[in-house]
């Protein structure tokens, strides 16, 4: 018999936090983004220890979608962060504050 | 010693365990790496747990995307990237720009996390109720799991599906757009 579904949820919500608290406290934008990276997997993690639990395929399709999405953002993302880099030469998320109020 | 988790098969703890292991020790040498090379490496560790996790629960073809994706041309963009820029001298930052930020994002970030953990772990959340998404079959594994996902992808979530190859296209111009220099324009048109 497989482990229970709550041991992989306790660990998934383990790494969303760890995510959370380097998204909340790293400055270089790279980093950051690394960390969003680990807070969706922590959330692909989830839905996978759902489909498992609920006996639903839909789950694994969600996962499948949210990878997608994850490629589309890096690829965006790391767009900005050349393009600002080229300009700033810097990756640190504190200098960006022209637009500040 | 482990008494109440005698029930489940060893190779079933032991695989948790190992999965466990290399998804939180990657995820903390994500955040406490100074060089963004280590940092992207150590993302790589925690992205092999994560597919550890998924074949234990019979999510095999996710896994091998999770591979092959993540670890594969996701990171290596990463690398690709901070070689580029050529910052992977040290992370910038020692100092807290705002007072108290790590103090507030480690109590934010607790209070989250024992709210999620309070939540999963003692919730029953087995319903009983038939799946829509398989027609009432059961979750398989194996090359049945390939022909499972993608028949609910190509029928329940084909509409999701189109949207994605839309979403990768923009996302594609927009990267080029990003990167592309400005072209310089050409003295002679300068003169004229």
């Amino acid at each position: 018999m497989n482990v229970p579904a709550a041991w992989y949820l306790v660990l998934a919500a383990l790494l969303f936090g760890v995510g959370a608290f380097g998204l909340l406290t790293k400055r270089s934008a790279l980093i950051m983004f690394m960390c969003v990276e680990l807070m969706l997997n922590a959330v692909n993690l989830t839905f996978v220890t759902f489909a498992r639990t609920l006996s639903d395929v839909g789950g694994q399709a969600t996962v499948f979608f949210v990878m997608v999405v994850a490629a589309a953002e890096v690829t965006v993302g790391l767009g900005i962060v050349v393009a600002v880099f080229r300009r700033r030469s810097s990756t640190s998320v504190d200098e960006l504050s022209e637009m500040k109020g | 010693m482990l008494g109440v988790t005698l029930q489940y098969t060893w190779p079933s703890i032991l695989i948790f365990a190992t999965s466990a292991l290399l998804i939180l020790v990657g995820a903390i040498g994500v955040i406490t790496l100074a060089n963004p090379v280590h940092a992207a490496l150590s993302l790589i560790m925690t992205l092999f747990g994560v597919a550890v996790a998924f074949v234990a629960q019979s999510a095999d073809f996710l896994a091998a995307v999770q591979i092959i994706v993540y670890a594969g041309a996701i990171v290596v963009l990463f690398l690709f990237v901070i070689m580029f820029l050529g910052v992977d001298r040290r992370d910038s930052v020692t100092v807290d720009p705002l007072v108290g930020q790590r103090v507030f994002a480690a109590v934010g970030v607790l209070i989250t996390v024992a709210g999620l953990i309070t939540l999963m772990a003692r919730s029953h959340w087995v319903t009983g109720a038939m799946s829509v998404s398989t027609h009432g079959h059961a979750l398989t594994t194996g090359s049945q799991n390939v022909k499972q996902l993608g028949t609910a992808i190509f029928t329940t979530y084909l509409f999701a599906f189109e949207a994605t190859a839309a979403l990768l296209i923009i996302a594609v111009v927009g990267a080029v757009m990003l990167a592309r220099r400005e072209r310089v324009p050409n003295p002679e048109e300068i003169d004229v």
